[in-house]
């Protein structure tokens, strides 16, 4: 993205998906901020963008969870594994 | 050998050292208990035979889980293919003295307020994966790996030959149309 300080909607909403994911960096960010001031369409599409965030981590993310093999797995791909080596 | 600890495979050992936490990792990114016990015979043969190529660098599990990692979004890619041929609709003019501005009927409307507190809701949760289900395959893989599988953006990039801003593009364009099914379907219908 180049130096500008002034950006289009495009490049406003791109930023403001990359600071989604904490990846924009501190130019983008002010370049963002900067942007934000005057345009009240990405403010809005701004304040969507972190409630879609919220919904995706709320039922997407995965939990963490303690699953483990049976004995009868392990037995399983152990044999499997020696036929393989040989 | 160096001062550097150098370390060595020993495969006799690997289902009981790593197994198990190898089967973790997977079902939580799979959600399919014999489609992750697959992944992790695979991974396991994978190492295997790539054994001569391990230089002692990472540690032993460390080496399985890159090799894993590799195989789940394999995995991705495959389920990936030959769903949701929907193109991505484009929100700003792409040229002309208003390049880069808002496409006026692609403009976000307000949300209802009490639809966006709702977050818990079950049908919420149905309208997002049936939204991420419509989203092109390419989107859907890229924006998969990111957020559900929280793959680091340089990783993902290597996996699938991309730089790192044409990701950050499908990203953004994924979440476009993400937006747009969301508000359509859930918080302004």
């Amino acid at each position: 993205m180049s130096n500008k300080l002034f950006i289009t909607c495009d490049e406003a909403t791109t930023i403001c998906t990359k600071n989604q994911y904490k990846e924009a960096s501190f130019w983008e960010k002010i370049r963002l901020n900067i942007h934000l001031l005057t345009c009240k369409i990405c403010g809005l599409y701004s304040k969507q963008n972190t409630k879609l965030s919220e919904v995706c981590d709320k039922h997407l993310l995965k939990k963490d969870c303690d699953y483990k093999l049976s004995e009868k797995d392990k037995e399983v791909l152990k044999k499997k594994l020696a036929e393989a080596d040989k | 050998m160096s001062e550097n600890q150098q370390h060595t495979l020993d495969p006799n050992k690997w289902i009981d050292l790593h197994s198990d936490y190898l089967f973790n990792y997977t079902i939580t990114r799979v959600d399919n208990e014999e489609l992750a016990k697959d992944i992790v015979q695979e991974t396991f043969f994978s190492g295997l035979k790539a054994m001569q190529n391990f230089r002692g660098q990472a540690a032993e599990r460390t080496w399985l889980i890159s090799i894993l990692k590799r195989k789940i979004i394999d995995h991705y890619r495959k389920i990936n293919s030959n769903k949701g041929k929907a193109e991505v609709r484009i929100n700003f003019y792409e040229e002309g003295g208003r390049k880069g501005s808002w496409i006026e009927e692609r403009v976000p409307r307000t949300w209802d307020n009490e639809a966006e507190k709702d977050i818990e809701n079950v049908e919420l949760k149905q309208t997002l994966e049936k939204c991420i289900q419509n989203l092109p395959e390419k989107y859907r893989t890229v924006f998969l790996l990111k957020n559900v599988q929280q793959y680091e953006t340089e990783e993902i990039c290597n996996e699938l030959g991309i730089t790192a801003s044409n990701l950050w593009v499908i990203i953004h364009r994924a979440r476009q149309q993400l937006r747009k099914c969301m508000e359509d379907n859930w918080f302004a219908k």
